[in-house]
Protein backbone atom coordinates (compact mmCIF):
# COMPACT_ATOMS: atom_id res chain seq x y z
CA UNK A 1 0.00 0.00 0.00
CA UNK A 2 2.86 2.58 1.02
CA UNK A 3 4.61 1.32 -2.29
CA UNK A 4 4.58 4.30 -5.05
CA UNK A 5 2.38 2.48 -7.33
CA UNK A 6 0.48 -0.01 -5.56
CA UNK A 7 1.39 -2.70 -7.64
CA UNK A 8 0.08 -6.63 -7.07
CA UNK A 9 4.15 -8.16 -7.11
CA UNK A 10 5.00 -11.59 -7.81
CA UNK A 11 2.19 -12.37 -5.29
CA UNK A 12 -0.68 -10.77 -7.39
CA UNK A 13 1.34 -12.60 -10.25
CA UNK A 14 0.65 -15.89 -8.64
CA UNK A 15 -2.60 -15.64 -7.62
CA UNK A 16 -4.54 -17.52 -9.73
CA UNK A 17 -7.85 -17.89 -8.00
CA UNK A 18 -9.55 -14.57 -9.98
CA UNK A 19 -9.57 -14.91 -13.37
CA UNK A 20 -10.75 -18.30 -14.58
CA UNK A 21 -8.26 -21.15 -16.72
CA UNK A 22 -6.38 -18.27 -18.69
CA UNK A 23 -4.89 -17.58 -15.33
CA UNK A 24 -4.17 -20.96 -14.42
CA UNK A 25 -2.87 -21.77 -17.50
CA UNK A 26 -0.35 -18.60 -17.45
CA UNK A 27 1.14 -19.69 -13.99
CA UNK A 28 1.41 -23.12 -15.34
CA UNK A 29 3.07 -22.41 -18.23
CA UNK A 30 5.60 -20.55 -16.39
CA UNK A 31 6.14 -22.84 -13.82
CA UNK A 32 6.69 -25.72 -15.87
CA UNK A 33 8.82 -23.44 -18.57
CA UNK A 34 10.78 -22.78 -15.40
CA UNK A 35 10.99 -26.39 -14.21
CA UNK A 36 11.95 -27.48 -17.47
CA UNK A 37 15.09 -25.19 -17.35
CA UNK A 38 15.67 -26.70 -14.01
CA UNK A 39 15.64 -30.08 -15.52
CA UNK A 40 17.79 -29.07 -18.55
CA UNK A 41 20.86 -27.93 -16.07
CA UNK A 42 20.77 -30.30 -14.59
CA UNK A 43 20.07 -32.81 -17.42
CA UNK A 44 23.88 -31.75 -18.43
CA UNK A 45 25.30 -31.99 -15.43
CA UNK A 46 23.61 -35.77 -15.00
CA UNK A 47 25.05 -36.01 -18.43
CA UNK A 48 28.40 -34.73 -17.91
CA UNK A 49 29.03 -37.56 -15.06
CA UNK A 50 29.81 -39.87 -18.05
CA UNK A 51 33.00 -37.62 -18.34
CA UNK A 52 33.82 -40.37 -14.72
CA UNK A 53 33.39 -43.43 -16.64
CA UNK A 54 31.43 -46.11 -16.45
CA UNK A 55 31.01 -46.16 -12.81
CA UNK A 56 30.23 -42.67 -11.90
CA UNK A 57 27.69 -42.86 -14.91
CA UNK A 58 26.15 -45.84 -13.21
CA UNK A 59 26.53 -44.57 -9.99
CA UNK A 60 24.30 -41.09 -10.68
CA UNK A 61 22.12 -43.29 -12.68
CA UNK A 62 21.26 -45.04 -9.79
CA UNK A 63 19.57 -41.91 -8.33
CA UNK A 64 16.50 -41.98 -10.85
CA UNK A 65 15.71 -45.86 -9.53
CA UNK A 66 15.03 -44.56 -6.24
CA UNK A 67 11.59 -43.97 -5.22
CA UNK A 68 12.10 -39.97 -5.22
CA UNK A 69 13.46 -40.51 -8.48
CA UNK A 70 10.66 -42.10 -10.20
CA UNK A 71 8.39 -39.17 -8.70
CA UNK A 72 10.63 -36.98 -9.81
CA UNK A 73 10.72 -38.45 -13.02
CA UNK A 74 7.26 -38.45 -13.56
CA UNK A 75 6.93 -34.61 -12.47
CA UNK A 76 8.91 -33.59 -15.67
CA UNK A 77 6.92 -35.76 -18.06
CA UNK A 78 3.71 -33.84 -16.42
CA UNK A 79 5.87 -30.60 -17.23
CA UNK A 80 7.13 -31.54 -20.33
CA UNK A 81 3.49 -32.52 -21.84
CA UNK A 82 1.53 -29.83 -20.31
CA UNK A 83 4.27 -27.29 -21.20
CA UNK A 84 4.42 -28.12 -25.09
CA UNK A 85 0.51 -28.85 -25.31
CA UNK A 86 -0.01 -25.33 -23.86
CA UNK A 87 2.82 -24.21 -25.79
CA UNK A 88 1.61 -24.89 -29.35
CA UNK A 89 -1.70 -23.06 -28.20
CA UNK A 90 -0.32 -19.66 -26.99
CA UNK A 91 1.85 -19.71 -29.80
CA UNK A 92 -1.25 -19.79 -32.19
CA UNK A 93 -2.87 -17.37 -29.34
CA UNK A 94 0.23 -15.18 -30.21
CA UNK A 95 -0.07 -15.32 -33.76
CA UNK A 96 -3.53 -14.08 -33.93
CA UNK A 97 -4.77 -17.75 -34.53
CA UNK A 98 -8.20 -18.59 -33.02
CA UNK A 99 -8.53 -15.44 -30.77
CA UNK A 100 -11.94 -14.58 -32.72
CA UNK A 101 -13.04 -11.77 -34.97
CA UNK A 102 -13.48 -8.55 -33.77
CA UNK A 103 -17.53 -7.89 -33.36
CA UNK A 104 -20.03 -5.33 -31.57
CA UNK A 105 -20.03 -6.24 -28.17
CA UNK A 106 -23.27 -6.96 -26.32
CA UNK A 107 -23.71 -7.22 -22.70
CA UNK A 108 -22.35 -9.40 -20.86
CA UNK A 109 -19.48 -8.54 -22.87
CA UNK A 110 -18.11 -12.22 -23.36
CA UNK A 111 -14.93 -11.55 -24.60
CA UNK A 112 -13.65 -13.56 -27.60
CA UNK A 113 -10.50 -14.40 -27.24
CA UNK A 114 -10.96 -16.22 -24.10
CA UNK A 115 -13.39 -18.95 -26.07
CA UNK A 116 -13.66 -22.56 -26.13
CA UNK A 117 -11.27 -23.71 -28.21
CA UNK A 118 -8.59 -21.96 -26.28
CA UNK A 119 -10.27 -23.53 -22.72
CA UNK A 120 -10.22 -26.98 -24.72
CA UNK A 121 -6.73 -26.61 -25.26
CA UNK A 122 -5.72 -25.37 -21.70
CA UNK A 123 -7.90 -28.70 -20.55
CA UNK A 124 -6.94 -31.27 -23.01
CA UNK A 125 -3.16 -30.15 -22.43
CA UNK A 126 -3.87 -30.95 -18.54
CA UNK A 127 -5.48 -34.08 -19.32
CA UNK A 128 -2.86 -35.28 -21.38
CA UNK A 129 0.08 -34.25 -18.59
CA UNK A 130 -1.88 -36.47 -16.41
CA UNK A 131 -2.45 -39.30 -18.92
CA UNK A 132 1.28 -39.30 -19.40
CA UNK A 133 2.38 -39.10 -15.83
CA UNK A 134 -0.05 -41.86 -15.13
CA UNK A 135 1.39 -44.03 -17.64
CA UNK A 136 4.72 -43.12 -16.78
CA UNK A 137 4.19 -44.06 -13.23
CA UNK A 138 2.46 -47.61 -14.34
CA UNK A 139 6.29 -47.86 -16.30
CA UNK A 140 7.96 -46.78 -13.51
CA UNK A 141 6.81 -48.18 -10.44
CA UNK A 142 4.94 -51.22 -12.17
CA UNK A 143 8.36 -53.02 -12.60
CA UNK B 1 -12.48 2.12 13.07
CA UNK B 2 -14.09 -1.99 13.24
CA UNK B 3 -16.74 0.00 14.72
CA UNK B 4 -19.42 -1.25 12.26
CA UNK B 5 -21.92 1.55 11.41
CA UNK B 6 -25.25 1.50 9.76
CA UNK B 7 -26.92 3.47 7.68
CA UNK B 8 -30.47 1.92 8.25
CA UNK B 9 -30.14 2.65 11.99
CA UNK B 10 -29.40 6.72 11.15
CA UNK B 11 -31.91 7.48 7.79
CA UNK B 12 -32.39 4.98 4.75
CA UNK B 13 -32.23 6.86 1.37
CA UNK B 14 -35.43 5.02 0.54
CA UNK B 15 -36.80 3.45 4.13
CA UNK B 16 -40.04 2.06 2.45
CA UNK B 17 -38.53 -0.57 0.03
CA UNK B 18 -34.90 -0.98 2.00
CA UNK B 19 -35.29 -4.39 2.74
CA UNK B 20 -31.20 -5.81 2.73
CA UNK B 21 -28.08 -4.65 4.20
CA UNK B 22 -24.93 -5.60 3.10
CA UNK B 23 -21.59 -4.89 5.04
CA UNK B 24 -19.72 -2.23 2.86
CA UNK B 25 -15.38 -2.12 4.04
CA UNK B 26 -13.73 0.82 2.54
CA UNK B 27 -10.30 0.77 2.65
CA UNK B 28 -8.76 4.35 3.66
CA UNK B 29 -5.49 5.31 2.82
CA UNK B 30 -3.91 8.75 2.40
CA UNK B 31 -0.36 8.21 1.69
CA UNK B 32 0.90 11.18 3.27
CA UNK B 33 -0.21 10.35 6.62
CA UNK B 34 -0.89 6.64 7.11
CA UNK B 35 2.09 3.57 6.71
CA UNK B 36 -0.57 0.84 5.47
CA UNK B 37 -4.37 1.19 4.81
CA UNK B 38 -7.21 0.59 7.42
CA UNK B 39 -10.80 -0.77 6.42
CA UNK B 40 -13.96 1.37 7.70
CA UNK B 41 -16.93 -0.73 8.00
CA UNK B 42 -20.60 0.22 7.17
CA UNK B 43 -24.02 -1.66 7.01
CA UNK B 44 -25.32 -0.18 3.99
CA UNK B 45 -29.13 -0.91 3.04
CA UNK B 46 -29.63 -2.00 -0.75
CA UNK B 47 -32.11 -3.04 -3.51
CA UNK B 48 -31.79 -5.60 -6.43
CA UNK B 49 -30.66 -2.52 -8.55
CA UNK B 50 -28.06 -0.77 -5.90
CA UNK B 51 -24.48 -0.42 -7.65
CA UNK B 52 -21.45 -0.35 -5.45
CA UNK B 53 -20.95 3.37 -6.24
CA UNK B 54 -24.44 3.97 -4.80
CA UNK B 55 -23.94 2.49 -1.47
CA UNK B 56 -20.62 4.12 -1.01
CA UNK B 57 -21.71 7.40 -1.72
CA UNK B 58 -24.55 6.83 0.77
CA UNK B 59 -21.74 6.31 2.63
CA UNK B 60 -20.60 9.50 1.88
CA UNK B 61 -23.29 11.17 2.44
CA UNK B 62 -24.51 10.06 5.98
CA UNK B 63 -21.25 8.74 7.73
CA UNK B 64 -17.74 10.82 6.24
CA UNK B 65 -17.94 12.53 3.79
CA UNK B 66 -13.88 12.17 3.68
CA UNK B 67 -13.96 8.68 1.64
CA UNK B 68 -12.50 9.76 -1.44
CA UNK B 69 -14.03 7.99 -5.05
CA UNK B 70 -13.70 9.39 -8.12
CA UNK B 71 -16.79 8.93 -10.17
CA UNK B 72 -19.16 11.25 -12.89
CA UNK B 73 -20.97 9.67 -15.37
CA UNK B 74 -22.45 7.04 -13.03
CA UNK B 75 -22.95 4.70 -16.30
CA UNK B 76 -19.86 3.27 -17.09
CA UNK B 77 -19.23 5.97 -19.83
CA UNK B 78 -16.53 8.29 -17.97
CA UNK B 79 -13.92 5.36 -16.62
CA UNK B 80 -13.78 7.22 -13.29
CA UNK B 81 -14.34 4.78 -11.07
CA UNK B 82 -12.54 1.37 -11.05
CA UNK B 83 -11.71 -0.15 -8.04
CA UNK B 84 -10.81 -3.58 -6.49
CA UNK B 85 -14.47 -5.05 -5.75
CA UNK B 86 -13.95 -8.35 -3.71
CA UNK B 87 -10.66 -8.60 -5.15
CA UNK B 88 -11.56 -8.66 -8.78
CA UNK B 89 -11.46 -4.87 -10.16
CA UNK B 90 -14.34 -3.61 -11.75
CA UNK B 91 -16.33 -0.20 -12.38
CA UNK B 92 -17.98 0.64 -8.86
CA UNK B 93 -21.28 2.36 -10.77
CA UNK B 94 -21.60 -0.91 -13.50
CA UNK B 95 -21.42 -3.36 -10.59
CA UNK B 96 -24.56 -4.40 -8.81
CA UNK B 97 -24.53 -5.32 -5.05
CA UNK B 98 -26.63 -7.85 -5.76
CA UNK B 99 -24.90 -9.76 -8.34
CA UNK B 100 -21.74 -9.71 -6.08
CA UNK B 101 -23.58 -12.64 -4.33
CA UNK B 102 -22.06 -11.34 -0.92
CA UNK B 103 -22.80 -10.28 2.19
CA UNK B 104 -19.28 -8.43 2.39
CA UNK B 105 -18.81 -6.13 0.02
CA UNK B 106 -14.56 -5.03 0.15
CA UNK B 107 -13.76 -1.77 -2.17
CA UNK B 108 -10.13 -1.07 -2.58
CA UNK B 109 -7.83 1.20 -5.24
CA UNK B 110 -7.27 -0.70 -8.08
CA UNK B 111 -4.20 -2.31 -7.89
CA UNK B 112 -0.48 -1.18 -10.52
CA UNK B 113 -1.73 2.42 -10.15
CA UNK B 114 -0.61 4.98 -7.00
CA UNK B 115 -2.84 6.12 -4.80
CA UNK B 116 -4.05 9.85 -4.45
CA UNK B 117 -6.17 8.75 -1.30
CA UNK B 118 -8.47 5.95 -0.24
CA UNK B 119 -10.59 4.30 -3.80
CA UNK B 120 -8.63 7.54 -6.40
CA UNK B 121 -5.98 6.63 -7.86
CA UNK B 122 -3.43 8.56 -10.74
CA UNK B 123 -3.97 8.05 -14.10
CA UNK B 124 -0.98 9.48 -15.69
CA UNK B 125 0.90 7.00 -16.61
CA UNK B 126 -2.07 5.11 -18.37
CA UNK B 127 -2.53 8.82 -20.01
CA UNK B 128 0.84 8.48 -21.09
CA UNK B 129 1.54 4.51 -22.16
CA UNK B 130 -1.95 5.99 -24.40
CA UNK B 131 -0.56 9.19 -25.83
CA UNK B 132 2.73 7.16 -26.86
CA UNK B 133 0.98 4.50 -29.19
CA UNK B 134 -0.43 7.51 -30.87
CA UNK B 135 -3.72 7.47 -30.56
CA UNK B 136 -4.85 9.65 -33.59
CA UNK B 137 -5.30 8.62 -37.13
CA UNK B 138 -1.34 9.15 -39.03
CA UNK B 139 -1.37 9.69 -42.70
CA UNK B 140 0.42 12.37 -45.15
CA UNK B 141 -2.63 14.67 -45.23
CA UNK B 142 -3.55 13.97 -41.63
CA UNK B 143 -5.15 17.48 -41.14
CA UNK B 144 -8.16 18.36 -43.65
CA UNK B 145 -8.09 21.28 -45.89
CA UNK B 146 -11.27 23.65 -45.29
CA UNK B 147 -12.88 22.25 -48.02
CA UNK B 148 -12.61 18.67 -47.62
CA UNK B 149 -15.53 16.25 -46.71
CA UNK B 150 -14.57 13.28 -43.96
CA UNK B 151 -12.40 10.40 -44.60
CA UNK B 152 -14.79 7.75 -45.93
CA UNK B 153 -15.23 4.59 -44.51
CA UNK B 154 -17.18 1.84 -45.56
CA UNK B 155 -19.76 0.23 -42.80
CA UNK B 156 -16.87 -2.99 -43.21
CA UNK B 157 -14.26 -1.40 -42.83
CA UNK B 158 -15.55 0.18 -39.35
CA UNK B 159 -16.63 -3.06 -37.88
CA UNK B 160 -12.62 -4.10 -38.13
CA UNK B 161 -12.11 -1.72 -35.23
CA UNK B 162 -15.16 -0.34 -33.63
CA UNK B 163 -15.10 -2.47 -31.00
CA UNK B 164 -11.60 -1.00 -29.75
CA UNK B 165 -12.98 2.10 -29.90
CA UNK B 166 -15.03 1.11 -27.06
CA UNK B 167 -12.41 2.13 -24.64
CA UNK B 168 -13.30 4.11 -22.09
CA UNK B 169 -10.01 4.52 -20.25
CA UNK B 170 -11.37 2.97 -16.97
CA UNK B 171 -7.55 1.01 -16.42
CA UNK B 172 -9.56 -2.19 -15.33
CA UNK B 173 -7.55 -4.15 -18.12
CA UNK B 174 -4.18 -3.08 -16.49
CA UNK B 175 -4.88 -3.84 -13.09
CA UNK B 176 -5.71 -6.93 -13.85
CA UNK B 177 -2.92 -7.58 -16.06
CA UNK B 178 -0.30 -10.22 -14.68
CA UNK B 179 2.66 -8.35 -16.07
CA UNK B 180 1.76 -4.73 -14.32
CA UNK B 181 1.82 -6.24 -11.10
CA UNK B 182 5.82 -6.83 -11.44
CA UNK B 183 6.52 -4.44 -14.20
CA UNK B 184 6.25 -0.78 -13.71
CA UNK B 185 7.44 0.16 -17.60
CA UNK B 186 5.26 -2.24 -19.70
CA UNK B 187 3.11 -0.15 -22.18
CA UNK B 188 0.04 -2.57 -20.50
CA UNK B 189 -3.57 -3.94 -22.73
CA UNK B 190 -5.32 -0.26 -22.55
CA UNK B 191 -2.27 1.06 -24.75
CA UNK B 192 -1.98 -1.83 -26.57
CA UNK B 193 -5.40 -2.54 -27.42
CA UNK B 194 -5.73 1.23 -28.30
CA UNK B 195 -2.44 0.58 -31.11
CA UNK B 196 -4.55 -2.41 -32.77
CA UNK B 197 -7.89 0.27 -32.68
CA UNK B 198 -5.80 2.57 -34.96
CA UNK B 199 -3.56 -0.20 -36.96
CA UNK B 200 -7.42 -1.55 -37.74
CA UNK B 201 -8.75 1.87 -39.14
CA UNK B 202 -8.52 2.39 -42.78
CA UNK B 203 -8.17 5.49 -42.64
CA UNK B 204 -5.04 5.43 -40.71
CA UNK B 205 -1.13 4.85 -42.40
CA UNK B 206 0.57 4.43 -38.96
CA UNK B 207 0.97 0.91 -38.96
CA UNK B 208 4.31 0.46 -38.91
CA UNK B 209 5.15 3.49 -36.88
CA UNK B 210 3.17 1.79 -33.99
CA UNK B 211 4.35 -1.30 -34.50
CA UNK B 212 8.34 0.12 -33.82
CA UNK B 213 6.65 1.96 -30.78
CA UNK B 214 5.27 -1.46 -29.50
CA UNK B 215 8.21 -3.47 -30.18
CA UNK B 216 10.49 -2.98 -27.93
CA UNK B 217 11.48 -4.93 -24.22
CA UNK B 218 8.84 -3.47 -21.88
CA UNK B 219 6.32 -3.32 -25.14
CA UNK B 220 4.08 -6.06 -26.88
CA UNK B 221 6.63 -8.96 -26.14
CA UNK B 222 5.81 -8.57 -22.57
CA UNK B 223 2.35 -9.76 -22.88
CA UNK B 224 2.17 -13.30 -22.34
CA UNK B 225 -1.94 -13.97 -23.41
CA UNK B 226 -3.54 -14.39 -19.52
CA UNK B 227 -6.08 -12.81 -20.89
CA UNK B 228 -7.17 -11.25 -17.17
CA UNK B 229 -7.28 -8.05 -19.45
CA UNK B 230 -10.33 -9.19 -21.40
CA UNK B 231 -11.84 -10.51 -18.68
CA UNK B 232 -12.36 -7.62 -16.38
CA UNK B 233 -13.01 -5.17 -19.33
CA UNK B 234 -16.25 -3.41 -18.82
CA UNK B 235 -17.05 -2.56 -22.39
CA UNK B 236 -16.02 -5.78 -24.44
CA UNK B 237 -12.78 -4.16 -25.88
CA UNK B 238 -11.10 -7.76 -25.34
CA UNK B 239 -7.38 -6.34 -25.24
CA UNK B 240 -5.90 -9.22 -25.38
CA UNK B 241 -7.89 -9.92 -29.01
CA UNK B 242 -6.11 -7.08 -30.20
CA UNK B 243 -2.48 -7.65 -28.96
CA UNK B 244 -2.42 -11.06 -30.13
CA UNK B 245 -3.72 -9.57 -34.02
CA UNK B 246 -0.76 -6.94 -33.34
CA UNK B 247 1.62 -9.52 -32.43
CA UNK B 248 0.39 -11.76 -35.29
CA UNK B 249 1.85 -8.56 -38.15
CA UNK B 250 4.78 -8.66 -35.68
CA UNK B 251 6.02 -11.76 -35.89
CA UNK B 252 4.80 -12.51 -39.79
CA UNK B 253 1.44 -14.34 -39.15
CA UNK B 254 -0.79 -11.50 -40.59
CA UNK B 255 0.13 -9.00 -43.35
C1 LIG C 1 8.08 -28.42 -27.75
C2 LIG C 1 8.48 -27.92 -26.64
C3 LIG C 1 8.17 -26.50 -26.18
C4 LIG C 1 7.26 -25.59 -26.61
C5 LIG C 1 6.21 -25.74 -27.71
C6 LIG C 1 7.41 -24.41 -25.79
C7 LIG C 1 6.68 -23.25 -25.90
C8 LIG C 1 6.80 -22.16 -25.10
C9 LIG C 1 6.08 -20.91 -25.25
C10 LIG C 1 5.09 -20.59 -26.35
C11 LIG C 1 6.47 -20.09 -24.25
C12 LIG C 1 6.00 -18.66 -24.01
C13 LIG C 1 4.82 -18.65 -23.09
C14 LIG C 1 4.36 -17.26 -22.81
O1 LIG C 1 4.27 -16.40 -23.69
O2 LIG C 1 4.03 -17.03 -21.64
C15 LIG C 1 7.44 -20.80 -23.45
C16 LIG C 1 8.02 -20.27 -22.32
C17 LIG C 1 9.07 -20.88 -21.65
N1 LIG C 1 9.61 -22.11 -21.92
FE1 LIG C 1 9.00 -23.39 -23.38
N2 LIG C 1 8.42 -24.62 -24.89
C18 LIG C 1 8.93 -25.89 -25.10
C19 LIG C 1 9.95 -26.50 -24.43
C20 LIG C 1 10.68 -25.93 -23.40
C21 LIG C 1 11.84 -26.55 -22.75
C22 LIG C 1 12.43 -27.89 -23.13
C23 LIG C 1 12.25 -25.68 -21.79
C24 LIG C 1 13.40 -25.78 -20.80
C25 LIG C 1 14.61 -26.08 -21.14
C26 LIG C 1 11.35 -24.53 -21.82
C27 LIG C 1 11.46 -23.44 -20.98
C28 LIG C 1 10.66 -22.35 -21.03
C29 LIG C 1 10.73 -21.22 -20.11
C30 LIG C 1 11.72 -21.04 -18.97
C31 LIG C 1 9.74 -20.31 -20.49
C32 LIG C 1 9.43 -18.95 -19.85
C33 LIG C 1 8.24 -19.08 -18.97
C34 LIG C 1 7.60 -17.75 -18.67
O3 LIG C 1 8.28 -16.72 -18.67
O4 LIG C 1 6.40 -17.73 -18.41
N3 LIG C 1 10.43 -24.72 -22.81
N4 LIG C 1 7.61 -22.06 -23.98
S1 LIG D 1 -9.66 -1.78 -22.64
FE1 LIG D 1 -11.50 -2.04 -21.34
S2 LIG D 1 -10.68 -2.32 -19.25
FE2 LIG D 1 -9.04 -1.45 -20.50
S3 LIG D 1 -9.16 0.77 -20.16
FE3 LIG D 1 -10.34 0.31 -22.03
S4 LIG D 1 -12.46 0.01 -21.31
FE4 LIG D 1 -11.14 -0.10 -19.49
S1 LIG E 1 -18.79 6.80 -12.85
FE1 LIG E 1 -18.30 6.92 -14.99
S2 LIG E 1 -17.60 4.89 -15.37
FE2 LIG E 1 -18.35 4.71 -13.36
Amino acid sequence: MTQDENKEGVKGMVNPGRYGIERIAYLLMRLTGLGLLGYFIAHIYETSNILRGRMGWDDFLAMTQTTEGHIFLVLVIGMCVFHTGNGIRIMMGHGGVGVGKPARPDYPYDPASQNYRHKIGIYSSIVLAAVAMMYGMAVMFGE
Amino acid sequence: MAQVSSIADEQAPNPLSASKSVLLRISRFNPEFDESNKFMEFSVPYQKWTTVLEAILDVKKHFDHSVAVRYSCRQATCGSCGMLINGKPRLACFTKISELDSDVVTVEPMNNFPVIRDLAVKFERLFDTHQKIKPYLIRDDTELESDQREFLQSPQELENFIQFANCIKCGLCNSACPTMTTDSSFVGPQALAQAYRYVADSRDKGKDTRLDIIDESHGIWRCHFAGSCSQVCPKGVDPAMGIQFLRGYLLGFRS
